[in-house]
């Protein structure tokens, strides 16, 4: 998007917010933020039930995509972003201060499978995954495949593997998963929100993937867990850095983001996927607001900063019932401590 | 000439600019946009397979591959079907079908194309699919035919444009078949002809209207974007199977554009724009070309309608 075409929407936002602001009271601050798709049903309902604490902050939230999401922040069009997927030092440095990561919720991406046969839950291991995505691995009896899952009648069936179509956060942390654990992927593939997959059928968002799944005896693909959980897909367990089999759930997911939060001095924006520790679920990520630690206008900055407060705390007891995993108090404390850096008069 | 009727040239010349106007503009702004990109990569975009955002590399050939090859095979699959539906509904109906059945080949071009895409990937591709399969292996050998039957692939979205194709080359085809005077029939009937004969008559006397319906179609059928995105299987790999997942240009910069992050990638996505415009100019210039020749060679002495400004 070009700068221009940001300024202009961004002057029509001012214009909308003057407009907005000669209706309401002089003492109202509105915010704008935009981002991230993922996160966005658990956003809305915190900017909804927020509203209600204090009604004299209006949050708005676009869930344009991470990638826009940063892009709209660097441009200074919205006054925080929101992403999943870490920005990189390249983006970084465009942007005219230094940012803050601060992480909101946690998700987890879930392999899932087409397989019409099998009853029991499949186990997978990163190594496997890494070599089905590089086209190593093509039928599921295979012997990798074999081995992992000894009780289980794999079928002489060809693996048609499912990707996402479009840049996505969910790719981002399911190619950083397997860039973990193989040095090959690593190396062809690499991390990122959109890559140049080797093999495969890219479908068009979550619901994109599942159609194909559902349609393709033998496919195997990657999709949120939220979106699994859902839509009752039924999804495979993955092996973690500590060998055990895990299955995603709110509360393995909460266990990846403890184990990394419990390293010392750890920076808000680390990856936790093939995070170490018991009972771990190793394709887990945190998603991110995006906020300068400068920021110009300081009564949106001071609303900000209570908002986030009241987010980590109060907020967090929305997060299970519309399927996100809580973040674990040790992180809070040291999310709530970060906030003190961002400058607010 | 009065003020008003001069108020009135210069007010509809103004129009007219402004519409050159604002496709220069797109012109320019893409070029200006994908200057980082046209710098890093020159004229090898063009012919570059490779498509990685990780190493920031970027070609546009499986896109521009995947654009014509989509296209070219929806029109060989709707053109036949869109002018008999134009001469059925023009010379051969009864009066009393012709009004409903214009209207429900209307009613087609008015469908959202996300609709034709949930059609597509629920109803028509499990149907490819099944077709897939059961091809005998003799003809899998084939590079037509090669590859699994996946059913999402290029055949799937080429059948899906074709539909999509359909009301706009068959309702423009139509009208141009309905200015044919109605005494260049007469006079086929006068020196004996049946009435296919005096069909392919008005036929040959439409030509170069026909080609501007079949041209409009194809304009339609590059720039599609949701229903092919839904159901072409995205994949960035060059095949000439028709069972092979596949890419178009403006799938990709749908696909990729919100999370496009890097300069140099928002650059490369834009020059993808940059080369679908270029694409859609050449067609539709050549298509003026044809046309020209066409009624330059005519053995009859006509003028012929010009059906893509009457559209």
């Amino acid at each position: 998007m070009t700068l221009r075409a940001l300024r202009a929407i961004r002057s029509l936002g001012c214009a909308g917010a003057v407009l907005l602001g000669a209706v309401l009271s002089a003492q109202v601050v509105q915010i704008n933020g935009a981002g991230a798709t993922l996160p966005f049903p658990l956003y809305s309902k915190w900017i909804d039930e927020y509203a209600k604490v204090r009604p004299d902050t209006r949050i708005n939230y676009q869930s344009v995509g991470s990638g826009a999401g940063i892009r709209l922040l660097v441009a200074q069009t919205v006054f925080f972003g929101a992403t999943d997927t870490p920005m990189t030092p390249e983006e970084a440095r465009q942007a005219p201060g230094s940012i803050l990561h601060v992480p909101t919720v946690l998700g987890a991406v879930v392999p899932v499978y087409n397989l019409p046969t099998v009853r029991t839950p499949l186990r997978f291991s990163g190594a496997v995954l890494a070599d089905i995505y590089l086209g190593r691995i093509v039928r599921w009896n295979d012997a990798a495949i074999a081995a992992l899952n000894p009780d289980v009648a794999l079928p002489a069936l060809d693996i048609i593997v499912v990707h996402r179509s479009e840049g996505s956060g969910t790719t981002y942390i399911w190619v950083d998963f397997l860039s973990k654990v193989s040095a090959e992927f690593m190396r062809r593939v690499g991390v990122n929100a959109a890559v140049n997959w080797p093999v495969g059928v890219g479908g068009k968002g979550n619901e994109g993937v599942a159609g194909l799944l559902k349609q393709l005896p033998g496919s195997l693909g990657y999709v949120e867990l939220i979106y699994a959980v859902q839509s009752r897909i039924a999804y495979g367990a993955v092996q973690n850095a500590a060998g055990e089999f895990v299955t995603a759930t709110v509360a393995s997911v909460t266990a990846a983001a403890t184990a990394a939060a419990s390293r010392t001095a750890p920076d808000l924006w680390l990856s936790i996927t093939n995070a170490p520790g018991r009972g771990v679920y190793p394709i887990s990520s945190f998603s991110w607001m995006l906020l300068y630690e400068n920021p110009r206008d300081k009564p949106q900055a001071r609303a900000m900063v209570q908002f986030l407060r009241w987010a980590l705390t109060d907020g967090q007891r929305y997060c299970e019932a519309l399927g996100y995993a809580r973040l674990p108090p040790d992180l809070v404390r040291l999310e709530l401590a970060a906030l003190t850096k961002i400058k607010i008069s | 000439m009065t003020r008003k009727d001069l108020g009135f040239r210069l007010g509809t010349g103004a129009f007219a600019f402004a519409l050159v106007l604002v496709v220069c503009a797109i012109g320019v702004e893409l070029v200006r946009q994908s200057m980082a990109s046209i710098r890093a990569f020159g004229f090898g975009f063009w012919w570059t397979a490779v498509w990685d955002p990780v190493a920031a590399r970027f070609g546009a050939l499986p896109f521009i591959w995947g654009t014509l090859y989509s296209s070219i095979l929806a029109l060989l699959i709707a053109t036949p079907i869109a002018v008999g539906i134009a001469v059925f509904t023009s010379e051969l109906c009864p009066a009393a079908l012709r009004q409903p059945l214009v209207f429900m080949t209307e009613l087609l071009a008015a469908i959202p194309s996300i609709v034709y895409g949930l059609w597509g990937i629920f109803v028509l591709v499990p149907v490819v699919r099944t077709v897939e399969s059961s091809v005998p292996a003799t003809l899998r050998a084939l590079p037509l035919f090669s590859g699994p039957p996946l059913g999402i692939g290029m055949l799937s979205a080429a059948l899906i444009l074709a539909v999509m194709v359909i009301p706009f080359t068959s309702s423009v085809a139509r009208e141009v078949l309905r200015s044919v005077p109605g005494a260049q029939r007469e006079a086929a009937y006068a020196l004996g002809a049946t009435r296919f004969e005096a069909i392919r008559a008005a036929l040959f006397y439409a030509r170069s209207g026909l080609v501007g319906a079949v041209i409009l179609g194809f304009g339609r059928a590059l720039g599609e974007t949701m229903a092919v995105t839904m159901v072409i299987g995205n994949s960035t790999r060059l095949s000439l199977s028709l069972f092979a997942p596949q890419y178009t240009m403006a799938a990709v910069i749908a696909n990729e554009f919100t999370e496009a992050t890097a300069d140099l990638y928002v650059a490369a996505l834009m020059e993808i724009g940059l080369v679908l415009f270029i694409i859609t100019l050449i067609v539709n210039s050549l298509s003026r070309l044809l046309i020209w020749s066409m009624t330059r060679n005519a053995s009859l002495p006509v003028e012929a309608p010009d059906a893509v400004e009457a559209a």
